[in-house]
């Protein structure tokens, strides 16, 4: 018998791999019958609500919140903080809990325990882009530095030399669905629907602090309204809803306010940076040399500058980092940590040092390909020259600030990496004797197309429709699977599927092979019916009435070095837009993404990724930002009103192009949701320049950065 | 132990004495749904006299049509139409995202017009027609909802059943509309998955057919 390998079949012949397929669970989310965390209401739930702290930096001195339990409706309450032990560093802290028969009597509850806290009020810092007054303030810290090769001999044999300073600011994830459960105690079982990333990796961080075994706890996530990185973990508020509704003796839920989403729940550290930079004559960097600081918050870290210059690696550079300690909400892992920052911080200072080499930026950054890591430069050329026909680059582009009139029309692009290799899995496939297919695994679908991609994979396997095939996720009581974050869940569900599916096949086909008198070699499975050759054996469900009276169970677990996955991509993006110099008005007209991910399972998902990336891109670029009261210490827009995210008539037309070369198809499968919203703020913060002449040198460029830049001129 | 003296969610009613304390929305709110409940005039005007202190507000029933069907809850003046569709009626395709009528996710139909449901009283949609996602569903495979899904307008999905009531509503009224009457007639709504290129191409389609 041949030797049977797991492997991808060949792409001509694929009948859904690789196919624009609409997500599976679409008609349910749709029409809203789907039941995310914050829509579980079983008989009895008690709703909660919180008390936050309104000072950047405090201790409690006074607090009774046996005040809300004189509250009608209120049923249980719930102190996060021990007066006098616990400062508080950041506005937005959790002090306390409220859970009652109604959400608004929940929140009489607060205003109860509200009247009766007194603090004693700490100084604050939080002025993240003030390095000095971060020194003054005693909360900077050396974060360390490294260099390689001699930056100074290169800078002054360097026929150009730019310094500049750029920057990004701080952003919250602002998921919709905020964080938050729903918690309900079955005698000594804890039922939790949480909404996570991390269906099977949350169960002992609700048994461990509750003494109670994470074999009585059930995590439960069969939808999540986003979480973009911050949704890992019980939290703090996940424990008070569990101890709240044991205390109650009923249901509570606990979704996080929209002010505490944003405050407490999850930020992305800012970055600022002043850079020297210098190339030689034919124009490749010679050597970078760059000090940054910012913030991630209480911790006094900052933006992980270690892949910076980023995606480069050029023969000489050196960096040195000074963390700020900030009474901000602390940082979660934002989409592609910390890629978007560090390539924010890099290209701008490298499309300024091509300005002012007199290139056109394409020309530079081709240039200068041969720096970037992974062997990806000859992919980075083909991806720059379809983006580059895409976009119009050749004939759009001209040199900076060259435009009459007021609104000024601009270019400008970015690379990206990342690694998305595949990710833990473990799921259990069972083919039943009637020959239907489900599988079931404690992974999780965050709006990512998990359910349909996995959907894909066996039904595109065992000859099936999509209909055939039944997917089990979202529950820690199935195999364990990875939680997902950092673009590995399709490699690993897709990997392990394959594997599973394969297997279960082969055992399949033995029994086919030795009941029609066939080489098993040369079965196969599509069109529900199993094929030798051109020659139908049997239909599908004959085939698994040979399997006996119990189903067949087969075990897939990935990841595994056998072909089916992989990992690095990259990508291009480019952007032609306008910029009002009367008003500051950025006005995106087209924003073009070329991508490499391997193979693609499903080719409209797979677009989607990229356009919802392109889309956040924008917002980080353009308007979104936490906004810091320095003399207060107060989160000044943690609402959807002064949070400014785009709406749907401010992106402009938006192209997401799928680099797939037949190399790219042979590679396997490698994640995707990260890459494509790496490069969106050098790319269109390159375009401003290129449109108005001048740098506007911090992200996001609202209008008012953009007037200050104009305002101040110069710079390349 | 459960609360045995709490009311049921079968009886589709959670009533609660408590206290009110209004603010300008709440408060404005409940001046137009004194106006179909003659029983809370002088509550609603006294609690309106006495600004921003905590007042007692009695909780009253409200006869509700919800997606064709008479419900009735009993709630205080200051409980919205998205509480009593989310929490008294576990009708949850309308979300509670901004709860500051900035973000469209509660969309609903309010005798056919696309409102946040955060932002109307219950006690106010008294004697209109209120229509949900799961009601546009409810009325069989709704055109808009099958556009959704061809052009993949939805990610996590959490803006989707807003999106899809106002582009119900927008399209009804925009037939042939251009992408940048999209821009301005779908700008109510927030998506931060980044859905919006989908949207358009749905809002597009449905609106060439005139939402059928």
């Amino acid at each position: 018998m041949a030797e049977r390998k797991h492997a991808w079949g060949p792409r001509d012949q694929n009948v859904l791999i690789g196919k624009e397929i609409t997500r599976l669970d679409a008609p349910t989310t749709i029409v809203g019958s789907a039941k995310y965390s914050a829509d579980i209401n079983s008989k009895g739930t008690l709703f909660a609500k919180l008390v936050t702290c309104k000072h950047a930096h405090a201790k409690i001195k006074k607090i009774d919140i046996e005040a809300a339990k004189k509250v009608p409706g209120v049923k249980a309450v719930h102190l996060f903080k021990d007066i006098d032990e616990n400062e508080i560093k950041w506005d937005g802290d959790l002090i306390a809990a409220v859970a009652a028969e109604r959400a608004e009597q929940a929140a009489d509850g607060v205003k109860a325990i509200e009247a009766t806290i007194e603090y004693e009020v700490l100084e604050h810092f939080v002025d993240e882009e003030n390095l000095e007054a971060g020194k003054t303030a005693e909360r900077a810290k050396e974060l360390g530095s490294a260099s390689e090769g001699d930056v100074e001999a290169a800078i002054k044999g360097a026929k150009v030399v730019h310094k500049g300073y750029y920057g990004i600011q701080t952003i919250s994830h602002m998921c919709l669905e905020p964080h938050g459960s729903h918690c309900e105690w079955k005698g000594d079982d804890l039922d939790v629907h949480l909404s996570t990333q991390n269906v099977s990796g949350t169960a002992g961080q609700f048994a461990e602090p509750l003494g109670i075994d994470e074999a009585n706890v059930t995590i439960t996530g069969n939808y999540e309204g986003g979480g973009f990185g911050s949704k890992f973990q019980a939290d703090e508020w996940g424990l008070a809803a569990a101890k709240m509704a044991k205390e109650a003796g009923r249901p509570v839920r606990l979704m996080l306010d929209r002010a505490t989403e944003l405050k407490t729940a999850g930020t992305r550290p800012s970055g600022f940076v002043e850079v020297t930079v210098a190339a030689d004559a034919e124009g490749k960097v010679v050597a970078w040399d760059s000090h940054h600081w910012g913030t991630d918050g209480p911790g006094g870290g900052g933006v992980d500058v270690q892949q910076l210059p980023y995606p480069f690696k050029f023969p000489n550079f050196k960096r040195s980092q000074t963390g700020l300690e900030c009474n901000t909400g602390p940082n979660r892992a934002w989409r592609a940590p910390p890629h978007p920052q560090l390539c924010a911080m890099t290209q701008t200072a490298l499309d300024d040092l091509a300005a002012k080499l007199g290139m056109n930026s394409y020309d530079f950054f081709l240039k200068n390909l041969e720096f970037t890591l992974n062997d990806k430069a000859g992919t980075y050329a083909e991806e720059m020259a379809i983006a580059a026909k895409a976009i119009g680059w050749q004939e759009k582009w001209h040199p900076r600030g060259e435009g009459k009139g007021p609104v000024k029309r601009g270019l400008g692009m970015a690379l990206h990496r990342w690694g998305g290799g595949a990710g833990p899995c473990t799921c259990e496939i069972k083919v039943h004797p009637d020959g239907s297919v489900e599988t079931f695994l404690g992974s999780q679908d965050i709006g990512t197309g998990t359910r349909t991609i996995i959907s894909i994979v066996l039904a595109e396997t065992f000859g099936l429709p999509l209909s055939g095939v039944k997917v089990n996720l979202g529950s820690s009581k199935y195999p364990t699977s990875g939680a997902s974050g950092g673009s590995i869940t399709v490699g690993g569900v897709s990997g392990a599927h394959r594997r599973a599916a394969q297997d279960a096949l082969w055992t399949i086909f033995d029994k086919v092979a030795e009941k029609y008198k066939v080489e098993a070699d040369g079965l196969s499975a599509r069109e529900g019916k199993i094929f030798a050759g051109k020659k139908e054996v049997c239909s599908w469900k004959d085939a698994c009435r040979l399997i006996g009276p119990m189903p067949l169970v087969v075990k897939g677990e990935g990841p595994k070095k056998d072909g089916l996955t992989a990992d690095q991509v990259g990508g291009v993006q480019m952007v032609d837009l306008s910029v009002d110099t009367e008003t500051g008005n950025v006005r995106i007209h087209k924003f073009v993404c070329v991508q490499d991910c391997g193979l693609i399972l499903d080719e409209l998902t797979a677009k989607s990724q990229v356009l919802g990336a392109l889309i956040m891109g924008i917002a980080y670029s353009l308007s979104e930002e936490r906004i810091m009261d320095n003399k207060t210490g107060r989160y000044i827009n943690a609402d959807l009103k002064n949070y400014k995210l785009p709406r749907i008539g401010d992106v402009g037309e938006l192209v997401a192009i799928m680099h797939q070369p037949a190399s790219e198809y042979d590679r396997g499968v490698v994640g995707l949701g990260e890459p494509p919203v790496i490069a969106p703020g050098a790319a269109i913060s390159n375009a401003v320049a290129n449109a108005i002449g001048v740098r506007v040198p911090v992200l996001p460029l609202t209008p008012k950065r953009v007037l200050d830049a104009l305002k101040k001129g110069g710079n390349a | 132990m459960p609360d045995q003296g709490h009311p049921t969610r079968e009886d589709q009613i959670r009533s609660g004495s408590g206290f009110s304390r209004r603010d300008f929305l709440k408060g404005s709110g409940a001046a137009v749904a004194a106006t179909t409940l003659a029983q809370s005039v002088s509550e609603t005007e006294a609690a309106q006299q006495a600004g921003t202190k905590v007042a007692p507000a009695k909780a009253s029933a409200v006869k509700l049509d919800i997606n064709g069907k008479a419900v009735t809850v009993t709630v205080e003046p200051r409980v919205t139409l998205l509480d009593v569709l989310r929490d008294d009626l576990s009708l949850t395709g309308a979300k509670e995202v901004c709860d500051t009528t900035n973000c469209g996710a509660c969309t609903v139909l309010l005798d056919g017009k696309a409102v946040y449901a955060c932002s109307v009283l219950a006690h106010a949609a008294v004697g209109k027609k209120v229509m949900t996602a799961e009601g546009l569903a409810g009325q069989g495979v709704d055109a808009v909802a099958q556009c959704f899904v061809k052009h993949d307008a939805t990610q996590c999905g959490y803006c989707t059943p807003g999106f899809v009531v106002a582009t119900r509503a927008f399209v009804a009224a925009k037939p042939n509309a251009t992408v940048e009457d999209i821009g301005k007639g779908l700008g109510g709504n927030i998506c931060r998955c980044g859905t919006y290129a989908g949207v358009i191409a749905a809002a597009l389609e449905c609106s060439k057919k005139g939402g059928k």
